[in-house]
């Protein structure tokens, strides 16, 4: 009986017009916290797909190259004039020179110096690469005229992809209207053509936009990467594994502690200066080698792993490591047959958001010099070295207009690395992944 | 287990390049406006010769210095770029340290200030630069004494309160910051060249060279300039989208986006090629690099690699350091250099 009197009040209170009022102000503000969070959403997802969309866009032109074909006389007393058919010998032939010939046969009537060179500058001036490359396949082509498909030059590049405008005045164009004659005379006749732009792969670091590849870098990067890790993540877990399940809770330990936490918050650059000190100065270790990078990075990446190690092995409940010991474990039984394997999933994750910032740093490597020109592809961790961000940060700095979509494109390639890393993380802590 | 052997891996690696080993590469510091012709150099001479590409860290010309001026070793770089001559306090750590050194000089480069294609043509004297950038400037609206202006802070806002002929646009310049030869040749050239219209400023450097020395080249920081990156392509999008604005760089940058932005014309001279090699541009300097003697014939290929960089093929008129920007030497100059460098002169200050 009392229970349907208070109820009836209750629901009389509510269909009072006050109460109603005041549902329908809940009611909105509500709906109100529902648009920021959906806003605050959009605004994110505006601007990430505003940077992605802009980055891709800009990087389109760079994954295609241009390439014309040049009748290239392959005569032998140029080539290998004493019939030695020595790789060697043949290799340091003047490949350019039989280019420059082929041009200058295709337009007789180019005579003065500064058209020459003019004209000389159609192609790439690493194109001799090409044709040693195509004669070195083919040895039997020596002594015939052979049509070879040699890059253009970045501006010739860049023309045919419409990025400079051949309706502009001469004065303000990079092509002249020679090369456009030059140029015209080769496409009418159907020798110019696109191609997937391999050298972006395929190739180290050049001055020379349509020979400028990732390679160099992109083996930079994953050596260095490789050290990091190599270093980084056993000495974290064991740090981490040791604070959290064996050191004793007192004064020592709490300032370690508190430092490692503070440590993650210490700006890259100083690890940098450190790495210089250290590495470079006092133990000797070369400069712009992709082990001192793996080093530098590995100190800024330990904190990131200790922390996320911590937290894991903390989540996991204590009635496993209770059990474990109850049916006769030891400690170190527990730890590494029991509570080890089912932090796993959180140790990887944190791994590897500290190994993805570490791919994706520039201030430090600065310092300790691999913020530099290298032409050939390291072999080793001792070898000189760049890495990709340091590599997008120098073509960025080139005056040579075609290295803007260069730079866009070797952004796609990094997302796309870092998106990879991610990726192998999320699998393995799928496939660890216990549940209780 | 597999972490340890990674461990062991990697601290014999470690063991193994501790001790300091032989090199067979060049490495190159310094500028990052001598850096693009350098790395042609090298790129053209690792594919030339047999020697390995050098490797060509872009420091800053300060930075560079050093490194350089460290010491004697294989850990040290071998030949620093600068587009500024090496300083006195430079050169003394370089002796100090037992470093013998040859100075090359490699060309010259041009500072233009350029604004978008489609703004007004701007028609500047140093004068105008000096009281449009510097932080402290005579005082307009006080009649100088004969001896002495008061150094007021800069009043200018617009463009045309400078000169009238000059357009009623807000000063908007963005420039490279401190730590580029580029800003250092700048202030010298443009802001204290500039300065020299004023007699009084002329008598200060006479008389009080490190007050006169502040006065000209403490760029203003109450916005009017901007800090943007050096030779940077985002500079020049900045430019075609801000029509007002006017950006301070090399010339290789003018001369790779003729077709997006033009060049202020200095006291009466437009920043071309020719006249920049002529000497007529007013805001331009030589760029140089230094070879450490100690350590031709240790590290090989160095006096191959200095051979190629003042070859006529590279530095030359017609040389292929000429399209990525390199406003070449006078032809006796550079037979100069090329004797100097090819003898390793020692540089004496």
């Amino acid at each position: 009986m009392t229970d349907t009197i208070t109820s009836m009040s209750v629901s009389a209170a509510l269909k009072s017009p006050e109460s109603a009022a005041r549902l329908k102000a809940r009611y909105r503000a509500e709906m109100r916290f529902r648009f920021y969070g959906r806003a605050a959403i959009g605004i994110a997802a505006g601007i990430l797909i505003f940077l992605l969309s802009s980055i891709v866009y800009n990087s389109i032109p760079a994954f295609t190259q241009n390439f014309v074909g040049l009748d290239i006389e392959l005569a032998q007393d140029k080539i290998d004039p004493n019939f030695s058919n020595d790789t060697e010998i043949i290799a340091s032939a003047d490949w350019q020179g039989l280019i420059k010939a082929s041009l200058r046969r295709e337009f007789p009537e180019v005579n003065a110096r500064a058209d020459k060179r003019e004209l000389y500058d159609l192609v790439s001036s690493g194109g001799g690469d090409w044709v040693r490359d195509f004669v070195l396949d083919n040895p039997q082509s020596i002594g015939s005229v052979v049509r070879i498909s040699v890059p253009t030059s970045d501006d010739i590049d860049l023309l045919i992809k419409g990025l400079i405008d051949r309706t502009l005045p001469e004065s303000d164009r990079l092509v002249s209207n020679k090369e456009l004659v030059w140029l015209d005379h080769y496409t009418a006749q159907g020798r110019v053509h696109t191609q997937f732009a391999w050298t972006l792969f395929t190739s180290g670091d050049s001055r020379e936009p349509e020979m400028a590849g990732l390679s160099g870098a992109f083996i930079g990067s994953l050596l260095t990467i490789l050290v990091t890790l190599a270093v980084s993540f056993p000495i974290g877990v064991m740090a981490a594994i040791y604070l959290e399940e064996l050191a004793p809770k007192n004064r020592i330990t709490s300032i370690i502690e508190v430092n490692i936490n503070n440590l993650a918050a210490v700006p890259s650059i100083v690890f940098g200066l450190l790495g210089l000190a250290v590495f470079i100065s006092f133990f000797q270790l070369p400069r712009s080698a992709p082990l001192v990078g793996g080093l530098v990075l590995s100190l800024m990446t330990l904190p990131t792993i200790i922390i996320a190690t911590r937290a894991s092995l903390a989540s996991i409940p204590p009635s496993i490591r209770e059990a474990a010991l109850g049916i006769g474990a030891s400690r170190l039984q527990v730890i590494f047959h029991h509570v080890l394997p089912l932090a796993m999933p959180g140790i990887l994750t944190g791994t590897i958001i500290g190994l993805a910032q570490a791919a994706g740093e520039t201030a430090p490597l600065l310092m300790i010099g691999m913020m530099a020109f290298i032409v050939d592809t390291p072999t080793d961790i001792t070898s000189k070295a760049t890495v990709l961000p340091a590599q997008i940060y120098m073509w960025a700095n080139n005056p040579e207009r075609a290295f803007l979509p260069k730079t866009s494109a070797a952004i796609v390639v990094l997302l796309l690395f870092l998106l990879t890393v991610n990726a192998t993380a999320i699998y393995f802590r799928k496939k660890f992944e216990k549940r209780w | 287990m597999f972490n340890s052997k990674l461990i062991t891996g990697a601290l014999a690696a470690v063991a193994m390049v501790g001790a300091a080993q032989a090199r067979d590469q060049i490495e190159i510091v310094g500028s990052s406006t001598v850096f693009p012709f350098a790395t042609t150099v090298a790129e053209q001479f690792g594919r030339t010769s047999k020697f390995k590409t050098p490797v060509i860290e872009s420091t800053g010309s300060g930075g560079g210095m050093k490194l350089f001026c460290a010491g004697i070793g294989l850990e040290h770089p071998d030949i620093t770029n600068a587009s500024r001559r090496i300083k006195g306090k430079e050169f003394k750590k370089c002796q100090a340290n037992g470093i013998d050194l040859t100075e090359v000089v490699i060309g010259f480069d041009g500072i233009v200030l350029a604004n978008a294609k489609g703004a007004p043509q701007l028609e500047l004297t140093l004068e105008q630069i000096y009281l449009a950038t510097a932080k402290k400037v005579p005082d307009p609206n006080k009649p100088c004494q004969a001896a002495w202006c008061e150094p007021v802070k800069n009043p200018y806002q617009k463009w045309s309160e400078i000169d009238p002929s000059l357009p009623a646009k807000k000063i908007e310049i963005l420039g490279p910051p401190p730590t580029s030869g580029t800003r250092d040749a700048f202030q010298e050239l443009a802001m204290s060249g500039g300065s020299k219209a004023y007699p009084h400023m002329k008598k200060l450097k006479k008389t009080d060279k490190k007050m006169w020395k502040k006065l000209t080249r403490t760029v203003r920081d109450d916005g009017a300039w901007i800090d943007a990156g050096e030779n940077d392509n985002l500079m020049v999008s900045k430019l075609v989208a801000n029509p007002d604005a006017v950006g301070v760089f090399g010339y290789s940058f003018l001369d790779q986006n003729s077709d997006k932005i033009k060049g202020a014309v200095v006291n009466g001279t437009q920043p071309t090629f020719d006249n920049i090699a002529g000497g007529k541009y007013k805001i331009s300097r030589s760029l140089y690099f230094y070879i450490k003697h100690a350590h031709v014939g240790t590290v090989p290929g160095i006096q191959e690699f200095v051979a190629e960089f003042t070859n006529e093929k590279a530095f030359g008129e017609e040389g292929y350091l000429v399209p990525k920007g390199l406003i070449p030497l006078p032809a006796a100059d550079r037979d100069a250099q090329r004797k100097n460098s090819s003898s390793l002169t020692k540089l004496a200050l």
